[in-house]
């Protein structure tokens, strides 16, 4: 506990804010054991945070944080998963049509358009469909669908919940679309250098199943790595531009409120969510590696 | 004999490859011609760099066709593999022609069991169910000898040694019987004993197989053991051609001779050090338009700048201005021994 071992400041006071009263420091210095050695204070914190859960935000008077935090979980995570799999599976297209047609228009064109994905601006991507969807064009028949901007939970009703989030993951998923498919064809171009695709091609398989069932099965290896990273910081709160555009109150907009304002007790407890997810994430990527790897399995 | 009558299983005709490179066009392969009979093995020899992996790729259809310009004739029983559209020639790849390659530890896709990856080949050409796919993998594995076929199908390629995966890549070539087995080096990567096993191993198949071979290699004692004939390849042109009895007892080109002086004696004693060939063999780049040996070669002569002339011995000829009485002495004293030409 980083916050709290650091010399020269009082963390009751910190935990406080700005401008507390002298009184509700002294409460919290109890409250939190901060009179008492630093084990014992990292004890009563995790308690807060995980047992009781009552840690509450004094910035915010009195508001719990961990309820805070379980609310704007599911939306970013609404946000992250749709995105994802539109960026797995964008990408995939993209860098597999973009190899296997090396060198010609549909090459050329799939990587420009890539290039333009990761060079879009997140937040004026998200302006733009915006302006497009929900004034400038929104009573067309294109966009008369598009709900207004917010999150609708998925239990009061699947299908707006996805009208609502379609824009945003698309936004979203730009960006990781052109990284992702240009990472990936020059992944797989390497590949057709490699021994085992001539070998199966020596072999007379065709050219998609060389493709799909060798190169592209061996480039999702170095793909699963980088996935596992971007989506544990992603549901970690990295998702924060695209959920303030689009008015999503998800964990990035929490964490990013709680920064402003110094709200130490929120931020904890949104620190301790992302190292949840990165740590969750970096585990199922270590399965998914031992399914997709046997190298990794050991004898 | 009436080889006449029948067409040899491949004939290769005047082939020259050339690669785009960011220098411009380069030559890799200049008028190379060979045949192979059926169930002969065709040894290619030739220090690395001379265009070998090249001719086979190149045989094969293998080469990227976006950088790769690729002239003349390959008839392989009475087809014409260069023309070939593209689906037509993988039904030949993989089913009438085996290819084992080099490395034996990057050629099979790590992540499939080679049983898996047998079974893949065996499948693309048979209408054959998946059961039946893995017994024959299974039969495969043990008729090239790998210890526990049951057990090793399953196996993904780390978890096998060198030599077993060059067994389980021979296997893999073998699953559809082809007709001809091109083995571009399949011992240089393995050691001196796993080689010896390999080589028995390729000769058994021919046996029961009856498949030809072409055995690219550039270990000479490996030609002596186990090839009916022998091609020299230098700097992408074949110097020299003849059966092995030819090329070792009278070996024609300077090129040869070196390579003769190279391999250590078989009987008596082993001189300290063994003369090599001075020199580096030329890149496709700076070949020379002439006799590409001429730099290293004892015998160079200004006729030597032109492109040499073929001189013939009945079937065995090589590509060099030396001839006759000649050549017998220039011979003699680089092998330091007596043979009539
Ligand atoms: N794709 C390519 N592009 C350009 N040059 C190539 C290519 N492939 C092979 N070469 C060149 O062709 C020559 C012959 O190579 P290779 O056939 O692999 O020789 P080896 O006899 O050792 O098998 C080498 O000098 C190599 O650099
Ligand atoms: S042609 Fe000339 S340079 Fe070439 S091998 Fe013969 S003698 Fe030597
Ligand atoms: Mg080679």
């Amino acid at each position: 506990m980083i916050f709290f071992a650091t010399p020269g400041s009082d963390p009751a006071a910190r935990i406080a804010g700005r401008n507390a009263a002298q009184e509700t420091v002294q409460a919290i210095r109890k409250d939190f054991g901060f009179d008492k050695p630093l084990p014992v204070q990292y004890a009563i914190m995790m308690k807060k945070l995980f047992v009781t859960r009552d840690l509450t935000s004094f910035v915010n008077r009195g508001l719990e944080v961990v309820p805070q935090v379980m609310r704007a979980a599911p939306i970013t995570l609404s946000l992250v998963f749709g995105a994802a799999v539109l960026w797995v599976f964008g990408s995939i297209a993209v860098g597999v049509l973009a190899a296997m047609y090396r060198d010609t228009v549909i090459d050329k064109g799939l990587m420009i358009l890539a290039l333009i994905g990761v060079s879009m601006p997140v937040f004026w991507l998200g302006e733009l469909m915006n302006l497009v969807s929900q004034s400038r064009f929104h009573d067309t028949w294109l966009f008369s669908w598009v709900p207004g901007l917010g999150y609708k939970p998925f239990f009061d009703g699947p299908w707006m919940w996805f009208k609502t989030l379609v824009i945003p993951w698309f936004t979203l998923a730009a960006l990781y679309i052109g990284i992702y498919g240009r990472v990936l064809r020059a992944n797989l171009v390497e590949a057709y250098q490699e021994d085992y695709v001539r070998t199966a091609r020596a072999k007379g398989l065709s050219p998609g199943r060389v493709m799909l069932r060798h190169a592209l099965r061996m480039s999702m290896i170095p793909f699963v790595t980088m996935f596992g990273l971007d989506f544990g910081v992603l549901v970690g709160g990295a998702a924060l531009l695209t959920e303030v555009v689009f008015g999503l109150n998800g964990v990035g907009r929490l964490t990013y409120q709680a920064m402003l304002n110094l709200d130490l007790p929120m931020i904890l407890a949104t620190v301790m969510y992302a190292s949840f997810f990165v740590v969750v994430t970096n585990a199922i990527v270590d399965i998914i590696y031992v399914v997709i790897d046997p190298r990794v399995r050991g004898h | 004999m009436e080889k006449s009558a029948n067409a040899p299983l491949l004939d290769v005709q005047g082939l020259s490859v050339s690669f785009a490179t960011d220098r411009g066009r380069v030559k890799a392969i200049d008028d190379v011609s060979f045949r192979v009979e059926k169930g002969e093995i065709l040894s290619i020899v030739g220090e690395s760099g001379s265009g070998k992996s090249v001719t086979l790729l190149s045989l094969l259809g293998l080469n990227d066709p976006k950088t790769t310009f690729v002239d003349g004739s390959v008839a392989f029983q009475g087809k014409r593999l260069l023309e070939l559209p593209d689906r037509a020639l993988r039904r030949l790849r993989g089913k009438e022609i085996g290819l084992i390659s080099q490395d034996p530890m990057t050629a099979l896709t790590p992540v499939y069991t080679i049983g898996w990856q047998i079974a893949e080949q065996i499948r693309t050409h048979e209408n054959v169910s998946k059961k039946a796919a893995r017994l024959r993998a299974v039969e495969l594995l043990a008729s090239v000898g790998l210890p526990n076929p049951n057990e090793a199908v399953d196996r993904y390629p780390h978890q096998l040694s060198g030599g077993m995966r060059q067994r389980a890549v021979i296997a893999m070539a073998l699953s559809c019987s082809p007709s001809l087995l091109v083995a571009d080096e399949p011992t240089t990567a393995l050691d001196v004993t796993v080689q010896a096993q390999v080589l028995d191993l390729l000769l058994k198949l021919r046996d029961e197989f009856g498949s030809a071979i072409i055995l690219i290699t550039h270990d000479m004692g490996v030609v002596a053991e186990v090839a009916d004939r022998v091609h020299v390849m230098y700097a992408g042109r074949m110097v020299e051609k003849g059966t092995t009895t030819e090329v070792f007892d009278q070996p024609m080109h300077p090129y040869s001779w070196g390579l003769m002086a190279s391999i250590p004696p078989l009987f008596g004693e082993k001189p300290a050090r063994l003369p090599s060939i001075s020199g580096m063999p030329p890149t496709p780049q700076q070949a020379p338009t002439g006799c590409g040996f001429a730099p290293r070669c004892r015998f160079a002569r200004p006729e030597c700048e032109a492109r040499p002339p073929t001189r013939r011995d009945g079937d065995h000829s090589a590509l060099c201005v030396l001839d006759g009485a000649e050549r017998a002495a220039a011979r003699r004293a680089v092998l330091g021994h007596e043979v009539d030409a």
